[in-house]
């Protein structure tokens, strides 16, 4: 990306910190029982089936403990008394942009959502607070029969798919917080292209959370059947706020027989949410799935794009960046599992800490008996931009075959004081010389993206940065 | 009347070794200096001094340009009042592109040194590099390279010298550009200073080797021998210490090593 472009884009950084007066017709009381799971449930006038995996979901969260591995110590500030699970912001949903409520549309003409869908999105399910407000596709695609709504709306209008497919990928009993997501779910996006149709081009839907102490729990199903093919993009920004809010999504991926998915999640949650994310795919034979994961936000985040390779010659690639700034942990990675012969894996993760900010990369690569011919190549590399942040690689390798390849290689290193030298040598000031250095660093993921993607994510990175060479965390003066 | 360039009994340390003793030197406006002397003697130190590299500390002495001492300000600041450095070994910096770099770094310069400075549209701008290129016989191959990453010696040097060309400072510091180049590099590289040199700017070509002083005709050439000048004269002094190797200025300063 140009800078001159991104510098003159005239960034608005209190678009990423405003945040609308309260409007709702419904708000559940804080905390969580079985009457607000069964009541949430009703408001959605959902089926019974999911009524009952709702509460089934409940009960195993209330008895599942908290991991106890990681940042223990910050999730045992979590106070699942001190949330909000439901909030309902209007009651009727729409579909043309011009009946969103005004209050509602500010806040996504902040963000751009309107000029992004006139350029080139297929459609837009965009999340505020629980609910999905404002919801289109375009009708090409809907005529192919691709499906793409909101989950709310797939457990009425397409049961069959959804019964079938809910929970099947990340189970309620995987972890506490996917049942709690299990038991409290509301919005997210649902998405079935059917066998041999290939979507085009990217779709699309942006999340934010606007209530204090308000937890967001969406819940995201994607279905790529034979053949099909389906890049969905996910982006977050999130108004910050004095107290603490949870994030706890669940997003099950499945690519059937030679279907290829991809997955592109920006993130940028204010730097007091938890974001703690169980994002799961299967692939079957000759499936290929991508994440392509960027978390900038958040006070704590937990996350570990996870391919399941289940038929022969399946692949995977997890393209993931972390940034944390003080205060913050990003405790992100992948999983990979090969479960079946002549798979392949990659995954390529970087990250940057500054301001005594801390990144870890936890990575899972299992091969299983049987799975001959796999391969997996693993690449980490770390940023460190002063001397009091720190960064982690806790890589897990289990092997069970012999006849598989394994390629890993890990960089941590500081941010080098000749290149920045070298490159305020041609005129650069300090904050400009690291912001490119920095975006170099992140260019193979950058790559990966949408340029309006690439362009936010470039202008986040250069506001992060500001802070760090402001605040003196660095030593070296130029 | 103000020298443009002026060193005045300059002291630096690294790690605190002492590496330049006291050096003295002045340069006029459209003069070329050459500096020579043998490896360790403090050449790389005064060049990354010069442009206000950190790893060095100032101890003594001062560095004046067109009236004003150098030494508070930064690295970028020296950079867009003019001052420019072609480096020895130049970094690579993966994933940022060479001409994301060049354009961001003209548009630092310019936006500084004039307030009426309009960014120029990419494509502009593109042929503008494309030209500067042409002197330096580098391809449009560049356009699509991260910046120095997988460069060759010779490209690199010739990215260096691309890049004096495109931010017009008015003293170059050249620190052993000539190393690693053979013949033909040379004399793009050499050309292509040549067509930038005019009576406005001024070099300071530092070097091991003779060489490139055939190729860009000093006015005057020094010689630096542990961390000070100890001796100058005209271009021939050059020739003199191809042929004879530095001993026998040791000897003529009866410098105490």
């Amino acid at each position: 990306m140009a800078r001159e472009e991104i510098k003159n884009m005239k960034i608005d950084f209190s678009k990423y910190d405003f945040k609308d007066p309260e409007k709702y017709s419904y708000k559940s009381s804080k905390g969580i029982n079985e009457d607000i799971v069964r009541k949430i449930s009703e408001m959605k006038n959902e089926p019974d089936w999911m009524k009952e995996f709702r509460i089934k979901s409940y009960r195993i969260f209330e008895k599942k403990p908290m991991p106890t591995w990681g940042e223990k110590w910050l999730l045992d500030q979590i106070d699942f008394n001190d949330i909000y699970y439901y909030v309902k912001p209007t009651d009727t949903k729409v579909r043309s942009w011009d009946e969103v409520p005004e209050y509602i549309k500010n806040t996504f003409d902040r963000l751009g959502i309107p000029e992004a869908e006139r350029k080139y999105l297929a459609g837009i399910t965009a999340q505020y607070e629980s609910e999905v407000v404002y919801h289109s596709i375009k009708s090409q695609w809907e005529s192919k029969g691709v499906i793409f709504t909101d989950m709310d709306t797939a457990v009425r209008e397409y049961p069959e798919i959804v019964k079938r497919y809910f929970g099947t990928v990340v189970p309620p009993n995987d972890n506490k917080f996917a049942a709690l997501n299990s038991a409290v779910w509301s919005g997210g996006s649902f998405i079935y292209v059917p066998k041999g149709v290939t979507v085009e081009i990217p779709l699309q839907a942006y999340f934010r959370i606007n209530t204090q102490n308000m937890g967001q729990f969406e819940r995201t199903l994607i279905i790529a059947d034979e053949g099909a093919s389906v890049h969905y993009i996910e982006g977050c920004t999130a108004p910050m706020y004095s107290s603490n809010s949870l994030h706890a999504a669940v997003v099950e991926i499945i690519a059937f027989k030679g279907a290829y998915v991809r997955y592109t999640t920006i993130q940028n949650w204010s730097k007091n949410i938890y974001n703690l994310v169980t994002k799961r795919a299967f692939a079957y034979e000759e499936a290929k799935v991508e994440w392509v994961d960027g978390n900038l936000g958040s006070k704590l985040t937990m996350k570990y794009p996870a391919v399941y390779m289940l038929g022969k010659g399946a692949q995977a690639e997890i393209l993931s960046i972390a940034l944390a700034g003080a205060g913050q942990v990003q405790d992100a990675g992948a999983k990979v599992i090969h479960a079946a012969p002549y798979t392949t894996s990659k995954i390529t993760n970087k990250s940057i800490s500054l301001s005594s900010g801390k990144t870890i990369y936890r990575g899972l690569v299992k091969i299983m008996k049987g799975s001959v011919g796999s391969k997996n190549h693993t690449s980490c590399n770390a940023l460190l931009i002063d001397e009091e942040s720190v960064s982690d690689t806790i890589p897990h390798i289990d092997i069970n075959e012999d006849k598989v390849s394994l390629g890993h290689e890990a960089t941590a290193g500081r941010i080098s004081e000749e290149q920045l030298f070298y490159l305020m040598s041609r005129g650069l000031t300090e904050h400009e010389a690291l912001v490119t250095i920095v975006n170099g660093f992140i260019e193979p993921f950058v790559k990966a993206l949408p340029l309006e993607y690439a362009v936010e994510l470039n202008r986040l990175i250069e506001l992060e940065l500001e802070d760090a060479v402001d605040t003196g965390a660095r030593k070296v003066k130029y | 009347m103000e020298s443009f360039f002026r060193v005045v009994n300059l002291k630096a340390s690294i790690d605190g070794n002492l590496i330049l003793k006291g050096l003295s030197l002045e340069v006029n406006r459209g003069e070329i200096h050459g500096i020579m002397g043998p490896n360790g003697s403090g050449k790389t130190t005064f060049s990354n001094v010069i442009m206000g590299n950190p790893k060095y500390e100032v101890v003594g002495g001062d560095i004046l340009f067109k009236g004003e001492s150098i030494l508070d300000m930064s690295t970028d600041e020296r950079a867009k009042r003019g001052i420019f450095l072609a480096f020895q070994y130049s970094e690579e910096v993966p994933g940022v592109s060479f001409m994301n770099f060049l354009r961001l770094a003209y548009n630092s310069v310019n936006s500084y040194r004039y307030s009426d400075f309009v960014p120029p549209k990419p494509l502009e701008f593109r042929n503008l590099v494309k030209s500067k290129m042409a002197l330096l016989d580098m391809d449009d191959s560049f356009f699509n390279r991260y910046l120095n990453e997988g460069f060759s010696g010779g490209e690199r040097k010739r990215a260096e010298i691309l890049q004096m060309l495109l931010l017009d400072p008015e003293l170059v510091i050249m620190d052993e550009t000539d190393s690693g180049l053979d013949i033909d590099a040379l004399k793009v590289v050499s050309r292509g200073v040549m067509e930038f040199k005019n009576e406005r700017n001024s070099f300071v070509v530092i070097t091991h080797y003779s060489r490139i002083l055939k190729y860009i005709k000093p006015d005057f050439v020094h010689v630096m021998i542990d961390g000070r000048i100890v001796k100058t004269g005209d271009h021939t002094l050059a020739d003199r210490i191809e042929d004879n190797g530095y001993d026998w200025i040791l000897k003529e300063v009866s410098y105490g090593v």
